[in-house]
């Protein structure tokens, strides 16, 4: 493989890490809240069709952006609804979910559009477009640092930018911050943050609105930068590789986005069979590089790559005293 | 805290969750400017109103009842079993396997085989979850998940590099051999007075009505039975009273892959006679809505896949008729899971307010 199929690579794996890490940031905050969410799939197909409508409509991918925070916040509402205040089922609630957006997208696009349940083609103003670094066109002839810089940092829309600033901002608020402290705190042990006489559903649904949040922003990413629109399944498991990685990085922002773009380099690699093919000098099946997220994931799971311990109380719907 | 009577818990909590389910079902379907009404009489119309249309409402059903029996087994040890989907489709991988290796003679005995091949090979997708459960302490739930995903990506390379035949296009098996073809409901004397046209329901129906007495004196009159569903109720009193943990996780989920990978004679080697990709069709998914619906009782359960065999044969002709996409029944699924599943505590909540009403009115008028 030479230097520049190499900075290919490499600038598909930051395109595509991008949704897995803002969907693996969002579960970030539902999970050490102690709110399990395998509704991350859902929230982001949610997201993904309303951003790729209202940016249809309006023209302004901004608009659309706004529409798939709204979506996403609606399902992460329900998704309190049904585990905070009813204390239901955490995973059951998820897959619901997950199942009530796979569907409501397809209908409520096909309903605006007669498309087929996808959303017309964007361009321009409504796609987030590639924005070119300053100093990437001065620099791409210095050797090596160059077409790095060029070729793989600069270049994306400004929500790739923004996923990767959300990873410090997300260290900062989970272990600089008192709001922080009480949302880990929380899904430790809510029982002392009762106690303390701070809001334990006040705080989860906090945790949840901010999961709604940066869902939102992926799917609109999907539908609105990654591709221009929406289509049916569009997220494709995506949802779930998130929640993989936010094990494999056992719930610690910097190590999430690690996972997230191991995990992007990986679906980068199932586009670009030939160049696997060269490197390891033997014809790998697609479907095995497809799969490599989800074995990785297992194999951590398993203890062989360093334990990971979920937060205590997660899943565990909080009973105040009777 | 007043308790339901217990007749309530069994019929009424899932009976209004239904309704919930429905009335915001055709909320949606107003919403996307369609008439309810019109929906509902076209999916009664084709799924219940000839032969042929319960020909095709029973053989979802069938699907429905191993799936749902499966989901059961597991919930009854107190595990979430979501990998339905993968251990379907991984069945269907033993089926096409059995089937395809013998001329078989007749239909019986390779009907025999292929079960068992399914069997084992859905209670093999489901074992390396299960021991990860059992001894690693890592989550069913995520594990079963990223395993349905690895069945997908197995089976997309099963299908396209070593049983597909050459020339052939599309990644699928060769068609399996006479001998290992089913006989319809219409094949079957007796049947055949009802069932005139050829119909997809197979034989495989009367597997899965057996399953189900089988799932229930496994549970209800069964050492075995009992070791799970107490340790399922309470892993502590259950290790207190000598059950072996990771006997019963690994077991409970042995079944529960093994009926989720039995679906497959339903539809891999009834209806389709050869392994198509993603040959489950999401009904490995379904079977936590028809559990959940079906309160995690085998009867239950076959009146809840009746009930989704229903839904997804009316809403397959909602797609053929109407403009409404035959997502809707994704809808509808959805919306059952989280009024039956997770919102189970809402309904239950007005349910008690209403008896509690009830009841003093029934004590003034006493006084």
């Amino acid at each position: 493989m030479d230097y520049a199929t190499l900075l290919q690579v490499l600038d598909t794996t930051l395109r595509l890490a991008t949704p897995l890490l803002l969907a693996c940031l969002a579960g970030l905050y539902s999970e050490r809240a102690g709110i399990f969410d395998i509704g991350l799939e859902g929230k982001m197909l949610a997201a993904a069709m309303s951003a790729g409508a209202v940016a249809a409509l309006t023209g302004s991918a901004w608009a659309g952006l706004l529409a798939g925070i709204g979506a996403s916040m609606l399902f992460a509402l329900l998704h309190g609804i049904a585990a905070i205040t009813f204390r239901g089922n955490q995973l059951i609630s998820g897959v619901a979910l997950n199942f009530l957006a796979s569907g409501l997208t397809v209908l409520i696009a096909q309903a605006l559009f007669q498309q087929g349940g996808r959303t017309p083609p964007l361009s321009g103003p409504a796609r987030f477009n590639a924005i070119t670094l300053p100093g990437a066109e001065a620099l791409r002839d210095v050797p090596v640092v160059g077409p790095l810089y060029y070729e793989v940092i600069s270049g994306h829309s400004i929500l790739v930018y923004m996923a990767f600033l959300i990873v410090p901002l997300t260290w900062w608020i989970l272990f600089r911050t008192r709001f922080g402290l009480r949302l880990r705190a929380v899904g430790e042990n809510p029982a002392a943050v009762d106690t303390a006489g701070i809001s334990v559903v006040g705080l989860r649904f906090a945790a949840v609105g901010i999961t709604g949040i940066l869902c939102g922003i992926a799917g609109a990413y999907m539908a609105t930068a990654l591709q221009a629109g929406f289509g049916r399944e569009m997220t494709a498991g995506r949802g779930y590789i998130a929640l993989a990685a936010l094990i494999f990085a056992k719930w610690r922002p910097v190590a999430a986005m690690w996972a997230c773009l191991l995990f992007g380099f990986f679906q980068a690699l199932a586009l670009r069979p030939d160049v696997v093919q060269a490197v390891v000098q033997v014809r790998v099946p697609v479907p095995l590089l497809d799969a490599l997220p989800y074995m990785l994931t297992v194999l951590v799971l398993a203890g062989f790559v360093g334990k990971a311990i979920p937060p205590r109380a997660g899943g565990q719907p909080y009973v105040k005293e009777r | 805290m007043d308790r339901l009577p217990r007749w309530a818990d069994i019929t009424l909590v899932p009976l209004v969750s239904l309704l919930f389910a429905a009335a915001i079902s055709a909320l949606v379907l107003l919403v996307i400017g369609q008439s309810p009404v019109e929906a509902f009489k076209v999916m009664v119309d084709g799924a219940l109103g000839s032969p042929y249309g319960w020909g095709y409402t029973l053989y979802y059903a069938t699907s429905f009842i191993f799936t749902g029996l499966a989901v059961t087994v597991a919930f009854h040890a107190g595990l979430f079993n979501i990998g339905g989907e993968g251990q379907a489709q991984l069945g269907g991988l033993g089926v096409a396997l059995v089937c395809l290796s013998l001329p078989w003679p007749h239909w019986t005995v390779a009907l025999i085989a292929a079960t068992m091949g399914a069997a084992l090979f859905g209670a093999a997708w489901a074992a390396i979850p299960a021991y990860l459960q059992a001894k690693r302490g890592s989550h069913i739930v995520i594990t079963t998940i990223m395993f349905n995903y690895i069945a997908a990506a197995l089976l997309v390379y099963v299908l396209v590099d070593v049983l597909r035949p050459t020339g052939q296009m599309d990644p699928a098996s060769a068609r399996f051999p006479a001998g290992a073809q089913l006989p319809a409901l219409n094949d079957i004397p007796g049947f055949n007075l009802i069932f005139q046209r050829p119909v997809p329901a197979n034989v495989t129906l009367l597997i899965a009505l057996a399953m189900a007495v089988v799932v229930w004196a496994l549970l209800w009159r069964t050492r075995l039975g009992y070791q799970i569903r107490a340790f399922g109720k309470s892993e502590a009193a259950a290790k207190y009273a000598g059950i072996n943990p990771v006997r019963i996780t690994i077991i409970a989920m042995l079944i529960s892959g093994g009926l989720a990978g039995m679906m497959s004679i339903n539809n891999v080697m009834g209806e389709a006679e050869r392994l198509l990709q993603n040959s489950s069709e999401g009904a490995g998914f379904i079977g936590i809505a028809v559990a959940l619906m079906g309160r995690n009782h085998p009867f239950g359960v076959v009146l809840a896949a009746l009930l989704f065999g229903f839904l997804y044969q009316g809403g397959a002709e909602l797609g053929l008729w109407t403009n409404i996409p035959i997502e809707m029944r994704i809808v509808v699924q959805g919306l059952v899971i989280l009024f039956t599943g997770a919102l189970d505590m809402m309904v239950r909540m007005m349910l008690e307010r209403v008896f509690r009403l009830f009841r003093t009115t029934k004590a003034l008028r006493a006084a």
